[in-house]
């Protein structure tokens, strides 16, 4: 299937892109984090929830979405 | 008082009645920084009847960018009584209560108990979780708040049994992981959109209209424009963790706020500072250069092989461009036996500054 990836705050530096097309076999959104984990190694190092269709999921949850948004905890106040 | 806020009992969905209900409110900001500084300007203003702010930070010359209650001669001073003073000027028919201390699990309770909302305006983690967790324990909503360079988040947690933050994120992120303003840079005025966005929740949880970002996580990006609201769902387990802990805040026994592993020193705190090595940790070529006596030059990365250069004797403060790679000296430093060592809190910025003076 195809997903919209979005990419937020540091993410977005280590991905060099906000936004990204993925065509992807991945069934659960844990295997899809494997999948980007692999693309992007830098991204091992980071901490960052995941969110399907706007809603933030757990690995466990069926990927079904078209867009997925993987948002760090941001520090700056 | 209808004079003062007649734009707002105007307004059908506020009133004379809703005026009320702000003047009876009580809110306090954590943190009198980029995002503090909008959210008190605009809920003093708005007539909050009791506001109060806790910052132990004295105002630097590099906040004033996006600081916008304080000026150049408020420079050294503290920045919960300067703001106190500011919001006085702006509204002398509300109260206002300074405290000019840091924030911690001595104090949080005894604090939090006197107010009804307590706003995030810190710019750390051990801060943000000991929120949360003071917030949870008291019953009260955590009006968050969080920025990154171009880019803010705004959350309200614990709000009518609502999620945490621990349910977004119920680890802190280890330390140094995660980089801050004073790091990396921030636009000046994304607090003061983030920060205006945090009193609008403030105010629409005392009025009861609209709809509270409760379970929900907005973002916005200031060079796009782009929003993007996420939900969240509360974790039960979480919640019980942070209720079981009780008072025996959690964020205090792990290596994040440690200070033998994390040690930052403001300049004006050095004290003897004729005796203290200070260790620029930069590249060669970086400028400006620091020439003074008791400077010595060991860039990062070849600080491992060239320890035998640092006398063990003494107190050593590391320094960088902004105090990040500083701070990673320290950690190497501590793991080499160096005991009296610090990481100069803003780096040559700091050091350049008052050294010139």
């Amino acid at each position: 299937m195809n997903i919209k990836l979005m990419y937020f705050g540091m993410l977005a530096e280590v991905t060099g892109c906000s936004e990204e097309n993925l065509r992807t076999e991945a069934t659960h959104i844990a295997e899809l984090k494997e999948i980007l984990l692999e693309k992007y190694p830098e991204l091992q190092s980071k901490d960052f929830r995941i969110a399907q269709d706007e809603e933030l999921v757990s690995g466990e949850v069926v990927l079904n979405g078209s867009q997925i948004a993987l948002l760090p905890p941001f520090s700056g106040g | 008082m209808e004079d003062r806020y007649s734009r707002h009992i105007l307004l059908d969905e506020i009133g004379l009645e809703g005026q009320q209900k702000l003047q009876q409110a009580k809110v306090l900001v954590v943190g009198a920084g980029g995002l503090g500084c909008p959210v008190l300007q605009y809920l003093a203003a708005a007539g909050i009847g009791t506001l109060g702010v806790i910052d132990d930070d004295v105002v630097a010359l590099s906040n004033l960018q996006r600081q916008v209650l304080f000026g150049t001669s408020h420079i050294g001073e503290n920045k919960a009584l300067i703001a106190r003073e500011k919001l006085t000027e702006m509204n002398p028919n509300i109260e206002i209560h300074a405290y000019p201390e840091k924030l911690g699990d001595q104090n949080v309770i005894s604090l939090f108990s006197q107010y009804d909302i307590i706003v995030d305006g810190t710019d750390n983690f051990p801060t943000r979780y000991l929120i949360n967790d003071a917030c949870v324990l008291l019953d009260r909503p955590m009006v968050y708040g969080a920025i990154f360079k171009f880019e803010g988040q705004v959350s309200v947690f614990n709000y009518e049994g609502g999620p945490t933050y621990r349910c977004l994120f119920p680890i802190p992120p280890k330390p140094g992981a995660v980089p801050n303003c004073s790091d990396i840079g921030v636009l000046g005025v994304l607090p003061g959109i983030i920060g205006t966005l945090q009193a609008n929740e403030v105010l629409k949880m005392v009025l009861g209209i609209g709809n509270i970002l409760s379970g929900k996580i907005y973002n916005f990006n200031a060079l796009t424009y782009k929003s993007l609201t996420l939900s969240l769902a509360r974790l039960d387990k979480e919640v019980e963790k942070i209720k079981e802990r009780g008072e025996n805040f959690e964020h205090m026994n792990t290596e994040f706020c440690d200070p033998e592993t994390w040690k930052e020193i403001r300049w004006e705190d050095i004290t003897s500072k004729e005796q203290v090595v200070f260790l620029d940790v930069r590249g060669r070529q970086e400028e400006p250069r620091i020439t003074s006596k008791g400077v010595l030059e060991i860039p990062l990365d070849e600080l491992t092989e060239s320890l035998h250069l640092i006398p063990k004797n003494r107190k050593v403060v590391t320094f960088c461009k902004s105090g990040m790679r500083s701070k990673q000296a320290v950690k190497i430093l501590q793991q080499h036996r160096f005991s009296n060592c610090f990481s100069l809190k803003d780096g040559i910025i700091a050091f350049d500054q008052m050294n010139v003076n």
